[in-house]
């Protein structure tokens, strides 16, 4: 009995929860149905789209928008619309799982660096320096160049090279929640380091991993289009967003400015909606702000 | 020289240093010591209050936190009910710690912003797996915010909805969640406005009473001291001047810093406060780094011998206290 309550308890909480956004925060509200929105094209991708991902109709090419083709076709007589559907469940894909990867390394690296300090610290950081002074595209271009372009290896590299330049902002959070009285309190009642790390420093370091979560998955679908923009994204013919904007979109600007429309306004949703919706739930989850 | 019955103490304090090394440069050379903790020695009788006071910067924090391990020391030994815990290790502290707890003075950076009342109060029972049992863990975190004095049902709110008093209650019943036996406050009461500060006092003494706690009592304030202490050791660059009994240190101070001390307590009555001698004590508190030689008080004590520069003066048992002074 208990155990079939308790997913429904939680999807009530989830509901409720949202429900409480869309009332205080319905900026972040409707971020999130955004959101949303883009997630549910992303996966039902095949059963939205009207057209074939790669269906290609030379007669129908560079149409612009219309009631057959609502967002226009490209070059080849591909219907955008479609694969701009398709474009956003690879886009979403690389999005989150690099920025996943890359908040779960800056969490790691920034926790044990900040809490630990000394020559972990020290040792850790140097690192992250040396990284750091690396720029992206090189480091980026390099490793491609390596290990050959596709999904895994851009959420890894993306994910690796976000994640380790986010772990100082971590880092610096986690040296000031150490030095509060409550993490003391903790030690000084023989609390073992990791019930501190989990009870103490994580919960309290988690409004600026949202907000680095968040701002990272923009970051990500940009960074992915501008690998694709130099032929190292995802390769062709799948669809993403940047590789449509800067591909096809670039080329064709003047003949079919929809072409370069459609993908750009999409990330520029997609990157805003999640941003206002973690700003949201970053001061939502703050207990703090309830109540006022 | 400390107290002869050592079965009644629940601390013993020798010689305790702790001197924290001053670096300079990007390859941090030592380049001097500050003496934080210089040599300082005493005991805590079980059941009573027992306080450390002195100016800021004059070791008594330091002195507390090396008490319960927090601070690495660098000489001298604690002794915790018989046991030398100088040198225990993290495992081996973990049952010593929860005998020892600790109140603090900042009652808002002492409670987690993010956890629920009722789970910081209970946060020492899990700590030391005594959660087990869920309906007597919520049983014990109720009775424990009744013993304090909040409503039990304010469990589930944060440490925000609560004012100062009300947070330092909540920190009381997490310090009494363990039943130690010592509990260290160091200025439970120095961020708290004076009414209130009035009624945690009065509730600190009455959880004392009912329930045979130990206090390691640390303040600055004077009137707080001699309201809650039996015993009274006043603290100097590092090192104590005189241990007294509440009545005598308060009634008849000998060492001259103690005289400076309660001195420098301004009088309510403005006509005594008139007649109130001129400061006893003249220029600055010298420097942890370069403490001055012999009675580190010298240099601003008002009746200095010639010997008071040269030797160290120790502890010496005069009437009943203990003072370390040339002149007794």
């Amino acid at each position: 009995m208990s155990e079939m309550s308790a997913p429904y308890q939680q999807k009530s909480r989830f509901m409720a929860f949202h429900q409480r956004m869309a009332k205080s925060k319905p900026l972040g509200a409707f971020g999130g149905a955004v959101f949303a929105l883009f997630l549910i094209c992303g996966v039902f991708a095949d059963l939205l789209a009207p057209y074939g991902l790669n269906e290609t109709n030379m007669l129908e090419r560079l149409q612009s928008p219309s009631f057959l083709h609502i967002l226009g076709t490209d070059h080849l007589g591909r219907d955008v619309f479609s694969r701009i559907l398709f474009g956003a469940q690879l886009s979403v894909i690389v999005g989150f799982m690099a920025a996943g990867l890359a908040t779960v390394i800056s969490i790691v690296l920034g926790v044990v660096t900040g809490y630990f300090g000394g020559r972990t610290d020290m040792l850790i950081q140097r690192f992250v320096d040396a990284w750091m002074t690396f720029p992206d595209l090189v480091l980026l271009i390099v490793v491609i160049s390596i290990v050959g372009p596709g999904v895994t290896q851009i959420v890894v590299i993306l994910g690796c090279l976000y994640g380790i330049a986010g772990s100082r902002i971590i880092r610096g959070s986690v040296i000031g929640i150490r030095e509060n009285m409550y993490t003391h309190a903790a030690q000084s009642m023989g609390a073992r380091t990791i019930h501190i790390l989990w009870f103490h420093i994580l919960p309290n370091v988690m409004p600026i991993v949202i907000v680095l979560f968040t701002t990272r998955v923009g970051a990500v679908i940009l960074a992915e289009a501008g690998l694709s923009f130099l032929g190292l994204g995802v390769p062709p013919p799948a669809p993403t967003w940047g590789s449509m904007l800067s591909g096809t979109g670039r080329t064709y600007m003047y003949l079919g400015p929809w072409l370069a429309l459609a993908p750009g306004i999409c990330l520029t949703m997609v990157v805003y909606a999640i941003n206002v919706y973690g700003d949201a739930l970053r001061d939502l989850l703050d207990p703090r702000m309830r109540g006022s | 020289m400390t107290s002869d019955n050592h079965q009644d103490n629940i601390i013993d304090v020798k010689d305790l240093k702790v001197h924290f090394p001053v670096t300079e440069g990007l390859l941090k050379k030592t380049v001097g010591w500050n003496y934080a903790v210089d040599g300082v020695s005493f005991s805590v009788r079980r059941g009573e209050t027992f306080s450390l006071v002195g100016e800021s910067g004059c070791g008594k924090s330091t002195t507390a936190l090396s008490v319960l391990r927090m601070q690495d020391v660098t000489a001298g030994n604690i002794v915790f009910n018989g046991q030398d815990i100088t040198h225990f290790s993290a495992n081996k502290l973990r049952p010593i710690r929860r005998q020892i707890q600790m109140i603090y003075q900042d009652p808002f950076g002492s409670l987690n912003p993010r956890m629920k009342v009722g789970s910081i109060i209970g946060e020492p029972l899990r700590v030391h797996g005594q959660a087990k049992d869920k309906v007597k863990y919520r049983t014990r975190v109720k009775e424990l915010m009744r013993l304090v004095g909040l409503l039990d049902d304010m469990a589930d709110r944060y440490p925000h909805e609560f004012s100062g008093g009300q947070r330092q209650r909540i920190c009381i019943a997490r310090a009494l969640a363990l039943e130690p036996e010592l509990i260290i406050c160091d200025e439970p009461v120095s961020a708290l406005d004076v009414s209130i500060q009035a009624q945690v006092i009065n509730l600190l003494m009455d959880l004392q009473e009912r329930l045979g706690l130990t206090y390691l009592f640390i303040a600055h304030d004077l009137s707080v001291v001699r309201h809650i202490s039996n015993r009274v050791a006043v603290m100097y660059l590092g090192q104590i001047v005189e241990v007294a009994d509440r009545q005598t240190l308060f009634n008849d101070p000998k060492h001259p810093y103690t005289q400076a001390l309660l001195n420098a307590v301004p009088e309510p009555d403005p006509e005594l406060e008139s007649s109130r001698p001129e400061r006893l004590i003249i220029g600055e508190v010298p420097s942890v780094r370069n403490p001055p030689s012999g009675c580190r008080f010298h240099p601003r004590c008002s009746k200095a011998i010639a010997q008071c520069k040269i030797d160290r003066p120790v502890l010496n048992l005069y009437n009943q206290s203990l003072i370390a002074c040339h002149l007794y």
